[in-house]
C-alpha cells in the first residue's frame, strides 16, 4: 500500500519538479530578454568607456595614429605642469561652494513662499518653473544680451536708478556671478521638488508644534527642515553633479561675450574661458583638450580624475548626511 | 449633530489681533511672490521687446520698440537655415525619445514586477549610472564613434538611447512599484504571460509616467547642446537648432534684434509643449524628487 503510493507519487513529483524547473528557466529567459537593452547599453556605453578612459589615460593618442603607451606622463602633466588645471579646478570649486548653495537656498525660499501662499499657487508655480525648461543655449544668449554692459536692459535700468552697472560677462570678476544669476533663473526644477516635499509634510506635526507654542521660525527649523531633509540631500547631490559637468552655459556665454567684444565674431580665436580664463571650468578644459586639440590621451586622464572626484564627492555627501538627514520611521 | 456644526465654528473664532497679523503675513508673502514673479518674467519680456526692435533701437538705450518690427521673424528664416536645423532637431528628439521608451519600459518592468536573483544589485548599478555625468564617457565614446565613421551624423546621438536610459528606467520603475499587485494577478489568473501583462495592463496603468518620460526625453534632446556640439560641429549640414542658435551671432555680426527673435523661436516650442502638458511635467518632477 505504501509502496504503491510512493510509486504513484514519484513520477508525479518528478514531473512537477521538471515543470517547475522549466518555468524557472522560462522566467530567467524572459528577464534576460527584458533586460537585454540595458545589459548591452550598460556594457557598450558605460563599462567600455570606463575601461577605455583608464587605458587611454596612459597613452598619447591623437585619433590619427594608434595610441602610444607613455605610462604616467599624462598624470604628471596634469598634477604638476598644466597651468590650466589649477584655475579650472578653482573655478569649478567656486560653482560648488557658491553657486550650488545659492541655488538650493533660493529654490527652497521660493518653494516656502509658494507653500504658504493661499491663492494663485498654480499660476506662480508655472512662472517659476518655465525658465527651467528654456533651452540652455537660448537662455544663455538672452542673459548675455540682458547683461550686455553698454546697451543691455539691466544696465540701462541701473543707470536710470543712478547706479553704474558692472561689466557682467565681460569682466573676470563678474562673469561667474552672471552665470550664477542665469542658474538662479533656471532653478524651477529644484523649486518644484522642494514644494512637493513641503506640502507632503504631515499637517499634524505643524499643528502640535503650534500648540506647543512654536513660532514660524521654530516650526521651519524643527518641523519643515527635518521632514524634507532627504529631499534636500537629493537636491544637493544632483546640483553638485550638475556643477561638476557645467559646460553649455559657460561655453556659449564665453563665445558670445568674446564675439561681442571683438565685434567680429572671429571663429579662429580660442574663446574658451573668456574673459581671462574666468569661465574655464573643468569640463571646458576637458573639451578643449579632447575636441579642440584632440589630445585624447590627456583628455582621458582628465576624465579619470573627474570620475574619481564625482564619485568621492557623492559618497562623502551621502555618508556625511546620516548625521543630519532624518528618515521617516528611522529606517537608517 | 449640533456638536459637529459647532466645532468648526469654535475653531474659526480667532482673536482679531491674530487675524490681522495673519492677513499682514499673507499680504507680505504674496507681495514677495509677485516681485519674484516679475523678476522671473522680465527676461522673457525683454527678449520679446528686443526681437521686435530695429537693429539701431536694439543698440540704443531705448527699452520699448518703436516702431514694432514684426519683419524680424521673417528675416530670421531668410538669414539662417532654421527649417533644416529644426528638421535635424526633430529627427534627433523623436528618434531618441522613441528609443528611450522602447528600451526602458521592459527594463523598468523587469526591475519592479518580476522577482529574480541579483535584481537589487542591477538596480543599484542603474542608480550609479544615473549619478555619473555624461562628460566622463564622452572621450572614449568619441573615439569609438570615429572608428565607426559615424562622427558628423546623428547616429552617436540617437543610438545610445535605444539601449536604456538610466533616468527613465529609474522614473518608470518608481511608478511601476506603486501599481497594486492585484491588477497583475488578475491578468495572470486569466492566463496572461508577463509580456502580455506588460503590454496590456502596465502600459495602460502607467500612462502618466510614460508621458512624463517621453516629455523629459524630448525636452532633453531638444535642448541638448553638449553632445551635438561634439559630434556635429564639424558638419554644418547636420546642425541642430541649438548649435545653429549658438553660432547665429557670428553668422550675422551684432544684430541683437534678429538674435533675440531666433532665441525666441527656439524657446517657443518648449514653452508651448509645457502649457499643453503641464501636469505631466510637474508630476514627473515630483515623482523623481520625493520618492528618490
Amino acid at each position: 500500500m505504501t509502496e504503491t503510493a510512493a510509486a504513484a507519487a514519484a513520477p508525479f513529483t518528478l514531473e512537477r519538479r521538471r515543470a517547475r524547473r522549466r518555468a524557472a528557466w522560462r522566467r530567467r529567459r524572459l528577464v534576460l530578454l527584458l533586460m537585454a537593452p540595458w545589459l548591452i547599453g550598460f556594457s557598450a556605453f558605460f563599462g567600455y568607456p570606463l575601461v577605455m578612459s583608464v587605458y587611454l589615460s596612459f597613452t598619447h593618442y591623437d585619433l590619427l595614429s594608434s595610441p602610444k603607451w607613455i605610462g604616467l606622463a599624462n598624470y604628471k602633466y596634469l598634477f604638476r605642469d598644466d597651468p590650466q588645471v589649477g584655475p579650472a579646478v578653482k573655478n569649478t570649486l567656486w560653482l560648488i561652494g557658491i553657486m550650488v548653495p545659492l541655488q538650493v537656498l533660493f529654490a527652497f525660499g521660493v518653494a516656502l513662499m509658494l507653500a504658504r501662499a493661499k491663492r494663485g499657487v498654480g499660476f506662480f508655480r508655472t512662472i517659476f518653473y518655465l525658465p527651467a525648461l528654456a533651452p540652455p543655449v537660448a537662455a544663455t544668449m538672452a542673459f548675455v544680451y540682458l547683461l550686455n554692459p553698454a546697451t543691455g536692459p539691466v544696465n540701462i535700468i541701473l543707470e536710470k536708478l543712478g547706479i553704474s552697472g558692472p561689466l557682467w560677462f565681460q569682466s573676470p570678476q563678474w562673469s561667474k556671478p552672471s552665470l550664477t544669476l542665469l542658474s538662479l533663473w533656471g532653478v524651477g526644477t529644484l523649486m518644484i521638488i522642494f514644494l512637493a516635499a513641503i506640502l507632503d509634510a504631515p499637517r499634524q506635526l505643524y499643528e502640535s508644534a503650534e500648540l506647543d507654542g512654536a513660532g514660524p521660525f521654530q516650526r521651519l527649523r524643527w518641523v519643515t527642515l527635518p521632514t524634507i531633509s532627504p529631499v534636500i540631500l537629493f537636491s544637493v547631490v544632483i546640483s553638485v553633479i550638475a556643477a561638476l559637468q557645467y559646460f553649455t552655459q559657460a561655453y556659449v556665454a564665453a563665445n558670445i561675450a568674446a564675439g561681442q567684444a571683438s565685434q567680429a565674431g572671429d571663429q579662429t580665436v580660442n574663446n574658451l574661458g573668456y574673459p581671462e580664463g574666468s569661465t574655464l571650468f573643468y569640463p571646458v578644459l576637458l573639451y578643449e583638450q579632447g575636441f579642440k586639440f584632440f589630445n585624447m590621451g590627456y583628455a582621458s586622464a582628465l576624465t579619470v580624475l573627474l570620475l574619481a572626484v564625482a564619485f568621492t564627492i557623492t559618497v562623502l555627501i551621502i555618508r556625511h548626511s546620516r548625521r543630519w538627514v532624518h528618515y521617516a520611521g528611522a529606517v537608517k | 449633530m449640533s456638536v459637529a456644526v459647532a466645532q468648526p465654528f469654535v475653531r474659526r473664532k480667532v482673536p482679531a489681533a491674530v487675524r490681522r497679523k495673519r492677513l499682514l503675513v499673507a499680504v507680505a508673502n504674496h507681495s514677495l511672490l509677485i516681485v519674484a514673479a516679475v523678476m522671473f518674467l522680465a527676461p522673457f519680456f525683454f527678449i520679446v521687446l528686443t526681437a521686435l526692435m530695429t537693429n539701431e533701437q536694439a543698440l540704443s538705450s531705448h527699452l520699448w520698440p518703436s516702431p514694432f518690427r514684426w519683419q524680424n521673424f521673417v528675416d530670421v528664416f531668410h538669414q539662417a537655415p532654421i527649417w533644416r536645423w529644426t528638421l535635424y532637431t526633430m529627427m534627433y528628439a523623436v528618434l531618441a525619445t522613441l528609443g528611450v521608451l522602447v528600451s526602458s519600459i521592459p527594463v523598468a518592468y523587469a526591475l519592479s514586477r518580476i522577482r529574480w536573483r541579483g535584481r537589487n544589485l542591477v538596480f543599484a548599478t542603474v542608480l550609479i549610472a544615473l549619478m555619473l555625468p555624461p562628460v566622463v564617457s564622452v572621450v572614449p565614446l568619441y573615439v569609438m564613434w570615429s572608428k565607426l565613421h559615424l562622427v558628423g551624423n546623428l547616429g552617436p546621438l540617437i543610438i545610445p538611447n535605444w539601449f536604456g536610459d538610466a533616468f527613465s528606467i529609474f522614473l518608470l520603475r518608481q511608478f511601476f512599484m506603486t501599481i497594486p499587485e492585484e491588477y497583475l494577478d488578475a491578468a495572470r489568473v486569466d492566463g496572461c504571460g508577463e509580456l502580455r501583462i506588460l503590454v496590456t495592463v502596465m502600459l495602460r496603468l502607467a500612462k502618466p509616467a510614460i508621458a512624463a518620460v517621453a516629455l523629459f526625453s524630448f525636452l532633453y534632446t531638444f535642448n541638448d547642446f553638449f553632445l551635438p556640439n561634439i559630434y556635429l560641429r564639424e558638419n554644418p549640414a547636420h546642425w541642430v537648432l541649438q548649435i545653429g542658435l549658438s553660432e547665429f551671432r557670428s553668422l550675422h555680426q551684432v544684430q541683437w534684434n534678429l538674435t533675440m527673435a531666433a532665441t525666441l523661436l527656439v524657446m517657443a516650442p518648449v514653452i508651448i509643449l509645457f502649457f499643453l502638458a503641464q501636469r505631466a511635467f510637474v508630476e514627473g518632477v515630483t515623482l523623481t524628487g520625493v520618492k528618490g
